[in-house]
């Protein structure tokens, strides 16, 4: 071998695997119905927490989540982070907020994006909604809400967050 | 050292798509069962949980974290996992009970194999600088391996048929098998070849599904009042990844694990052989040199429904339950990971008192 | 009761960005081989492999101890790969020592190892999902709601993390393996550096880095006979909760408490700011040292950011616990391998072979690892001596 070859420091072998996707029983169940612009969460039989969006069981007990509920779109900011690095494959513009929210009548909080909102102001027990996107455009998706904004309503106390009844706040 | 009892075993069916079902929901009912068959609540009754998948599977970076969904894990429980089949986390599991950290475990496999091309999944498995861009996958490496006992005459086309029909008429018997059937070796042969010199019936079925056992110390066993097999050797080991430096005529590391657990020192009743494809069976039953004493393959084996990451484990259900209805005194479950039978493991299952 | 069993040699590869010289077996094998040669041992002394790594998508190789095997010079012997997550690099070192604790096997050879510069592991974690929606942000996403809420609830002052993030590069810098090597580095430059994830600044997050780690440990009987002095595992320990349940506390997991708790106890250890010389926990965003810190029990809930304020962790400020003295996960992250090199370099304090970052006189150490969505954890503690 020549001493002087070239040091071969790596090689592209790109990857592509195609799957067929499934989203599960209990994910379908919520899927299908948010595509017609219901948030259905799913309770626990054994400890009655509700989960959303449902993955298919209590994680505290073990147990399939069979009984759905209707939650509100309305919930509020257990906690959250100013994202302000470009994500590979993330279509949204840095800086942005993404939330741990927890929805009315829920008891586990989902990731979503806060908008419509001064980055600066945002604040733990806050009060937000869902910014749904038109009609039309809606599918088998979180997506169907765009973002959640902030509303004007008292603060949530933290020791309340993730107790609130499907009928909301008062204050 | 301490003596393992298996107490609990259970598997879904075999099935070709489990459809809308993900990894929890595969999993919950045949923990569920197992937990049952044990008498147990759910994970917090055994010290030590212990699972395999593979990521690649179903195409998702960390598929194992949505199985400790399925436990009930509050309080947090003492877990692992291997991306290996749980025969792998039954091994870690045996060591875990033999060092004292724990009297009872429970292991479980799952795979949903159906959402992506499984033999091109298993192509990355491969060297990802020689072999894997090449793209070669598990089926065409399994045909070379045939092509090569075919030709040095080590065995006929026939002979591979042969294990195609038994596996299918075994399998009329298991109630989760994914193909059963009456079928002779002439129906085998009539087949068209699909990757010379194999035909579709010489290679397992693509599966979802999922299995789980339960291990506790014989004490324990015994305390809880169980029948039970005792595991008394078990052992595992890897050859060289270089197919070319391989006889892939031959299972060395079967051999070695095989000796290791102490097959040996007994008449084996039972084997359940994982063999991806029917020339595989006959390499691993001549590198066991198992004769007509031993019955193998009786659940019909992987050619019935392969559970990838669960079919090394049902494998020693499978003895496990032999063992514990009496059609069997001993019995040993082999299971295998990597192309051509790369890397093998062994257990050896005896008889409980209870059993 | 388990076997004795000792860690007996130690090797870890220079932790940097893109190890472009070596592919993944020649990686692997490089801290196979330190670890042999510390040992004073050959290959042929290594009754088994184990092995482990973080997701098989950050290099993309599907279960790559099947073509690691001849690089580990493992052929005919057993081989195990574990995954736990990030935590895998501390559990790949339980299992290993299980081997040995058990009394199956006299002598194995652990390593685990990313080589993260193969694929892009920021991908791999945010790897969308059909129906979901794509807000994935990467490991500090999921995390700093996590920092916000322990600054509400502990009233921490602002730059906690700040100095968290300096004096671990401050001890990174006496690590010549430590992948960042910031000998100069001061508060102003870690608070003026860019925000990624609010309360997370880039000097306050880890790297991302290529490495491996390897250990070889030994049964009582060999451990006896080593040329170099063993650290003998004296207790270990794991626990795993589900990533989401109904009332989880997620600042201040139970299954870490419980960890904790358990491995203290078979070690003998009452309180642990007391009773151990060092700590090595995995910190991969700075203000998880306060939040470990209380998890640990090194101090009590809430005031855990206290003694990174008055330098109870800091080696150059003399304190009486330090904590990452190798420079932590905040110098060097090779995912998988960070939490197997918390475990190493705990043994490396015990056997007093830590070069410029040993602290004096070190008996007694903690080694922890934590992953997913801090949900796994594993941890153990090595001594100077047998009990």
């Amino acid at each position: 071998m020549s001493d002087e070859q070239d040091v071969i420091t790596g090689i592209n072998a790109p990857v592509y695997l195609k799957y067929n996707f499934t989203a599960g029983r209990a994910p379908s169940r919520f899927l299908s119905q948010i595509k017609k612009g219901v948030l259905m969460g799913q309770r626990c039989p054994k400890c009655s927490a509700v989960y959303v969006p449902p993955r298919g069981s209590c994680a505290l007990c073990g147990v399939a989540t069979e009984e759905e509920v209707k939650l509100s779109d309305k919930a509020t900011v257990e906690s959250f982070t100013i994202v302000s690095i470009p994500i590979p494959g993330n279509p949204i513009e840095p800086p942005f907020i993404v939330a741990n929210l927890v929805l009315d009548g829920s008891n586990i909080s989902l990731i979503h994006l806060l908008s419509e909102c001064v980055n600066e102001e945002v604040h733990i027990g806050q009060r937000v909604q869902g910014v749904w996107n038109p009609e039309s455009e809606w599918g088998y998706s979180m997506d169907n809400i765009r973002y959640f904004k902030p509303i004007d309503e008292p603060d949530v106390p933290v020791d309340k967050i993730g107790k609130l009844p499907v009928t909301g706040w008062e204050g | 050292m301490r003596d393992i009892a298996i107490v609990a075993y259970q598997q879904s069916d075999s099935v070709a798509k489990a459809g809308a079902v993900n990894e929890v929901e595969l999993i919950m009912p045949v923990l569920a069962r197992t937990f049952k068959q044990a008498g147990l609540n759910s994970a917090q009754d055994v010290d030590f949980v212990c699972s395999g998948s593979c990521d690649y599977l179903q195409g998702a970076a960390f598929a194992f974290v949505s199985g400790v969904d399925a436990l009930g894990a509050v309080p947090p429980i003492k877990e692992s996992h291997v991306e290996m089949d749980a025969a792998w986390a039954l091994y870690e599991s045996i060591l875990k009970i033999r060092m004292g950290h724990a009297d009872s475990a429970l292991i479980y496999g799952f795979g949903k194999s159906s959402p992506g091309e499984l033999p091109i999944v298993l192509s990355q498995q491969l060297d990802p600088y020689y072999l894997a861009p090449l793209w070669v996958d598990s089926v065409s490496l399994a045909a070379l391996q045939a092509r090569l006992m075919l030709d040095q005459g080590m065995i006929t086309e026939r002979d591979m048929a042969e294990v195609v029909s038994r596996s299918r008429r075994n399998a009329m018997n298991n109630p989760h098998a994914q193909l059963s059937g009456d079928i002779s070796p002439e129906d085998i042969l009539a087949e068209e070849t699909y990757l010379s010199p194999l035909r579709k019936s010489d290679c397992s079925p693509i599966s979802d599904g999922a299995s789980a056992m339960i291990i506790a110390t014989v004490e324990q066993a015994k305390a809880w009042g169980l029948p039970y097999a005792v595991v008394s050797g078990i052992d595992h080991c890897i050859e060289t990844h270089n197919l070319g430096m391989r006889d892939l005529t031959d299972s060395v590391s079967t051999r070695m694990a095989a000796n290791h657990a102490g097959m040996n020192t007994g008449k084996v009743d039972v084997a359940e052989l994982y063999a991806p494809f029917s020339h595989q069976e006959i390499i691993l039953t001549r590198a066991l040199g198992l004769d007509k004493e031993t019955v193998v393959n009786p659940s019909g084996g992987v050619l019935a429904g392969n559970l990838m990451m669960a079919s090394g484990l049902s494998r020693v259900g499978e003895v496990f339950n032999r063992i514990v209805k009496g059609e069997a005194q001993r019995g040993i479950a082999h299971a295998t990971s990597g192309p051509c039978l790369q890397h093998n493991l062994v257990t050896v299952l005896e008889k409980g008192e209870n059993a | 009761m388990a076997n004795l069993a000792a860690v007996v040699g130690i090797g870890q590869t220079k932790y940097m960005t893109k190890r472009t010289d070596v592919s993944i077996a020649g990686l692997v094998r490089e801290a196979a081989f330190k670890a042999l040669q510390d040992a004073e041992l050959t290959w042929d002394d290594i009754d088994a492999v184990i092995i482990g790594k973080a997701p098989d998508m950050f290099e993309g190789v599907i279960m790559p101890e099947v073509y690691l095997t001849d690089a580990l010079g493992c052929n005919g012997k057993p081989m195990l790969r574990v995954h736990t997550a990030g935590s895998v690099g501390g559990s790949t070192a339980l299992v290993a020592a299980s081997h040995v604790q058990s009394g199956t096997f006299k002598r194995v050879l652990t390593v685990a190892f990313e080589k993260q510069s193969e694929s892009n592991a920021m991908w791999a974690l945010s790897n969308s999902q059909p129906f979901s929606t794509h807000l994935n942000a990467g490991a500090g996403g999921y995390f700093a709601p996590i920092i916000r809420e322990y600054m509400r609830r502990s009233n921490a002052p602002y730059d906690v993390g700040i100095k968290v993030a300096v004096k671990d590069r401050l001890h990174g810098a006496r690590n010549p393996l430590a992948h960042l090597q910031k000998p100069d580095i001061t508060m102003k430059e870690v608070e003026e550096s860019f925000m990624l994830w609010d309360p997370i600044r880039f000097l306050e997050s880890c790297p991302s880095s290529d490495g491996a780690c390897a250990m070889v440990i030994a049964n009582e009987e060999l451990a006896d006979k080593a040329s170099k002095p063993p650290a003998w595992i004296r207790g270990s320990a794991m626990r795993s909760e589900p990533t989401m349940y109904a009332g989880r506390n997620l600042v201040n997991p139970q299954a870490g408490r419980d960890c904790a708790a358990d491995v203290y106890q078979q070690a003998g250890i009452t309180d642990p700011r007391k009773d151990l010389d060092c700590a090595e926990v995995y910190v991969p965003f700075s203000w998880y040292e306060p939040m470990w810190l209380e998890n640990l029990g090194f101090a009590p809930e809430g005031e855990g950011w206290k003694l990174t304020m008055e330098g109870a962790t800091s080696l150059d400020e003399g304190g009486d616990i330090p904590w990452n003295c190798s420079g932590g996960v905040l110098s060097s992250n090779p995912i998988g391998a960070s939490g197997m090199i918390r475990f190493a370099e705990a043994a490396r304090q015990v056997r007093g072979d830590a070069g410029a970052h040993q602290v004096e006189g070190a008996k007694l150490a903690l080694g922890h690892a934590y992953g997913g969505g801090a949900q796994f954890f594993s941890m153990w503690v090595v001594g100077s001596e047998k009990s």
